[in-house]
């Protein structure tokens, strides 16, 4: 490898390693154009706003001619009254398809009712697209408020000279401008066709509303697509159907780069149903979103291609990754954390500090491989077109995607056009947690189409999903503290090691990314004068690919871990321990530790020791974490804190643990602060969630393989959460903030299993160091 | 050929082997694709629908199995989607992603037909799906929501 990818955020590094076989080309105007307006009436209001900011207004009538207007976030109002509003994230249970359009609604003035939500293709002129790192309302809060108040602005600028007012006169509330003082009002339907006679004003000039005049930001409401999920009439991507689609299951190597060796096509062909069998070539070089590669049944049934696929009886020639076990593969990593690394943060001098300290305490945590598992595994349908010559003509799909874009890219060159001629709609994901932003299996079923000459669905079967995951990384963290007289840390030492997503996308990668040791490690919050970070070589023999909360799930264990245990060695209550050395409110100086901050400008979004230690005292008060002394034996709470995708939690888990060593998390309290909040009812949602699949990682997460092979292919195996898992309670504190948003859907999981672990210490007096906790015996008896 | 009673209407079932399980039969040949796929071995509920009033796993049973017992599934458990564990699921706004909800939802209404008054224990019990989400905390709210609305 290549180090310099080492250095590169996850967004460059996807956009750096595509394939050398991409075809650039000029964007296809004339085809997007019509997609774009396609549902829009005649003579309505349009308000384009690019994602940098700039905005254009159009009737719809000249859209359609203009040969120069790109697609762009957008508002129509249509001349009856209807607001379209175009959401281009994807929705896999966070409510973004929601809550973006809201933002937009309320700065508009709109009557809920009204609002017709479009979802958008994949289209890099929307802006990103890439539904993953908590970034939606981060992203995009602005540009939506942006799109609103322009839209209201035209229409009180309308409904002024009417009246004869000042436009400062109109208000909008309802789909109406009121005029201020009076009980006059106008629809906004009557004032579409004035609005399009306006110039529209500079989005400098615009007005915003106050945070006391949001009428939905901020506020709960049902997501909008609550109604079809409950009826089940809701298209998720394995209820995707183009007319005429066939189905078909792959049978793929159970080891990462092997290859098909031998198969029986006719005894597949015998299935009743199937039709076809054919030849998926393995992906070449680093994985990336390419085809895995194998043999593909296609029938008239997604069971008949099951069925079909278990018949082929196919020989693979697995190739070097089928030595791998990961059983020696952790103890190998934990071997590593014990050298020294590549310096990655240094801050005075630790190791001689640690070495010299009156109390010394070292401690070695892993954490195993994880498998996302949603519920919907991966599914798409294509219809490839091609001519005489085999050439593609036209590409659509219709996916499950967390990155409609991503799917563009991987498919392009695959069907060797480009990018922007594959056509993606975005259907719902049955959740996604990082698993749906990595299109391989949009490039399967688009491979597939282009030869059969007819649209494929591809369905993944749940076996498919555990055995050919882009799997969370395995990982190992060493923590080494020198401690002072009075138990403080005055040296704190951490090495990391553990297979890098970047050996996703780079043959031979081999080394932690910063922004992977910035999720945790580089990024220690504590007031400790002496700080070494580095990190260590890991090969992967694997697919690795990101999971929700990424590397904060194990570096962020291996932190709070310590500090509790760090606690216990000075005696001291965990929780005062914690805001000692957090030491005073303050921010980090984040360009002088060299972090990426997500790509956030640190004015407006520092790393803010005060709000750190304000969620974790709030956890603390609403826990009512003095009692923890008083607590018997087995029964014990545990504390933790950190801040992940720009936002901070505070964790406390109350757990009861049986003599015989059985767990059970009793009560969880969160509190977060993530800035401005959109949607309350959905953060509590995605806080929720967030304790619920910490404790699926917890107590039960690994994904072990021995000779390459996944252990585990269906639930069985792969335990996860279920509702006798569920705390009694859930409680939820949402910071109020207006700073500016920061992320929620992976932020909650940071603290949570820490918090849970430091609570088996304190029922048990057994650490827990190596996750999942299923795997120790926790049993104690009376002392 | 075979003949299936769904939702209360017979429909024919053509070229397809009777050993095909009734989940396939459903979605990808009668079209109805509420009830969705998850494990395929009865791990996950996903699936769930009702046979004779009974909660059963449809990855699992297959059209050979079914004869003349009566078929519900999402589709047909109301005509408005006002059953009162949609309400009840409605009123929780217990779905993020959604797509396992079916299976719960169906799950629940057959659990309350045996035990109308369940208590947390058989609550957890009886409603065993995976939900990888998290939202076991709003389905035990709704489920007893539920239970209360359909005993009045």
């Amino acid at each position: 490898m290549s180090n310099s990818l080492q250095h590169l955020t996850l967004r460059q590094l996807i956009d750096k390693s595509r394939l050398e076989t991409e075809i650039q080309s000029p964007l296809g105007k004339a085809i997007l154009r019509r997609d774009f307006l396609k549902g829009i009436a005649a003579g309505s209001l349009v308000i384009l706003t690019a994602t940098d900011g700039t905005t254009t207004v159009a009737a719809s009538d000249d859209l359609a001619t203009d040969e120069n207007l790109s697609p762009s976030l957008f508002v129509a109002i249509e001349p009856d009254g209807t607001v379209q509003i175009l959401a281009h994230r994807s929705e896999m249970g966070t409510g973004i398809r929601t809550a973006l359009p809201r933002v937009l609604a309320d700065e508009l003035g709109a009557d809920w009712d009204k609002v017709v939500i479009r979802q958008a293709k994949g289209d890099k002129r929307l802006g990103d697209q890439n539904t993953d790192g908590s970034n939606s309302i981060r992203f995009f809060y602005k540009t939506m408020r942006i799109a609103g108040a322009m839209a209201r602005t035209m229409l009180q600028q309308a409904a002024a000279q009417q009246w004869n007012v000042d436009t400062n006169r109109c208000t909008t509330k309802n789909n109406q401008v009121l005029l201020k003082g009076t009980k006059k009002s106008i629809n906004f339907s009557k004032l579409v066709a004035a609005a399009l006679q306006l110039t529209a004003p500079k989005p400098e000039a615009l007005k915003f509303k106050s945070a006391d005049e949001f009428q939905y930001i901020g506020k709960n409401f049902p997501i909008t697509d609550l109604a079809d999920i409950l009826t089940g009439k809701a298209v998720f991507g394995i209820d995707a159907r183009i007319d005429g689609q066939v189905y078909a299951v792959i049978a793929r190597c159970p080891v990462v780069g092997g290859v098909v060796s031998s198969y029986d096509a006719e005894a597949a062909k015998k299935v009743p149903g199937v039709i076809d069998v054919i030849d998926l070539p393995k992906f070449q070089g680093a994985p990336l979103f390419q085809q895995l590669g194998g043999v593909a049944v296609i029938a008239t049934g997604t069971w008949a291609a099951w069925q079909g696929r278990d018949a082929l009886n196919v020989k693979w020639d697995e190739g070097p990754n089928a030595t791998y076990d990961t059983e020696a593969f952790s103890a190998a990593l934990k071997e590593t954390v014990n050298k020294t690394g590549q310096t990655l943060r240094s801050q005075g001098d630790a190791t001689g500090v640690i070495a010299k300290a009156a109390t010394k305490v070292s401690a070695t945590y892993s954490v195993p491989h994880l498998a996302h598992a949603p519920m919907e595994t991966t599914c798409a349908v294509a219809d490839v077109k091609t001519n005489d010559k085999g050439e593609v003509t036209s590409c659509y799909l219709q996916a499950a995607t967390q990155n409609p874009q991503a799917v563009q890219q991987a498919v392009g060159p695959a069907m060797g056009i480009p990018n922007e001629q594959v056509s993606c709609d975005v259907t719902l994901l049955g959740a996604g947690f990082g698993r749906k932003s990595k299109p391989d299996y949009c490039v399967e079923a688009a491979r597939l189409s282009r030869i059969l000459k007819k649209p494929v669905h591809v369905t993944w079967t749940r076996e498919d999903d555990l055995r050919h995951d882009y799997f969370h990384t395995i990982s190992a963290v060493h923590c080494e503290a020198g401690l002072d007289a009075a138990g403080r840390p005055m040296g704190w030492l951490m090495r990391g090691a553990y297979p890098s997503i970047t050996s996703t996308f780079a043959v031979g990668a081999d080394t932690p990314a910063t922004w992977e040791a910035e999720m945790g490690l580089t990024d220690l919050p504590y007031d400790v004068p002496n700080i070494q970070v580095e990190v260590g070589k890991a090969k992967a023999h694997t697919r690795i690919g990101w999971l929700r909360a990424v590397c904060h799930i194990f570096q962020n264990f291996a932190v709070s871990s310590f500090a509790d245990e760090l606690a216990q060695a000075a005696g001291v209550d965990p929780y005062e321990y914690l805001l000692d050395i957090l030491g005073d409110d303050r921010q980090l100086d984040l360009a002088a530790l060299k972090l990426g901050n997500r790509g956030a400008n640190p004015n407006d979004y520092p790393y803010d020791i005060g709000r750190l230690k304000n969620v974790l005292a709030r956890a603390a008060k609403h826990s009512n974490w003095a009692r923890h002394t008083d607590l018997p034996q087995g029964q014990g709470l545990g504390i933790a804190c950190c801040r992940s995708f720009l936002g901070y939690t505070g964790h406390v888990v109350e757990v009861s643990v049986t003599p015989a060593g059985s767990v059970s998390v009793d009560h969880v309290w969160c509190s977060i602060d993530s800035g401005t909040i959109v949607s309350p009812d959905r953060v509590y949602a995605q806080v929720e969630g967030a304790a619920l699949m910490g404790i699926s990682q917890a107590m039960y997460g690994e994904m072990p393989m021995k000779n390459g092979k996944t252990v585990h292919s269906n639930f069985d195996g792969f335990q996860v959460a279920r509702m006798s898992d569920a705390p009694q309670e859930i409680n939820i504190d949402i910071i109020k903030s207006d700073a500016a948003p920061g992320g929620v859907g992976e932020t909650g999981i940071g603290s949570f299993a820490p918090a849970l672990c430091n609570a088996i210490f304190a029922a048990t007096g057994k650490r827990v160091r190596d996750l999942p906790i299923k795997n120790h015996d926790l049993s104690w008896t009376n002392q | 050929m075979a003949t299936i009673n769904v939702n209360g209407k017979d429909l024919d079932v053509t070229d397809v082997p009777i050993d095909t399980p009734l989940l396939w039969v459903l979605r990808d040949h009668l079209g109805l694709t509420g009830t969705k796929y998850g494990c395929g071995v009865s791990e996950c509920g996903a699936c769930t629908i009702h046979i004779d009033g009974a909660a059963a796993q449809s990855c699992v049973t297959s059209l050979g199995d079914v004869g003349t017992g009566k078929i519900l599934t999402i589709e047909g458990l109301s005509d408005n989607g006002d059953h009162p564990v949609q309400d009840a699921w409605r009123d929780h706004n217990v779905p993020q992603c959604g797509y396992c909800q079916v299976g719960q939802m169906m799950t629940c209404a057959a659990m309350l037909k045996d035990k109308p008054d369940p208590s947390e224990t058989e609550i957890e019990e009886g409603m065993w799906n995976i939900c990888r989400c998290g939202t076991y905390n709003r389905i035990r709210a709704a489920v007893k929501t539920a239970a209360q609305e359909m005993q009045k």
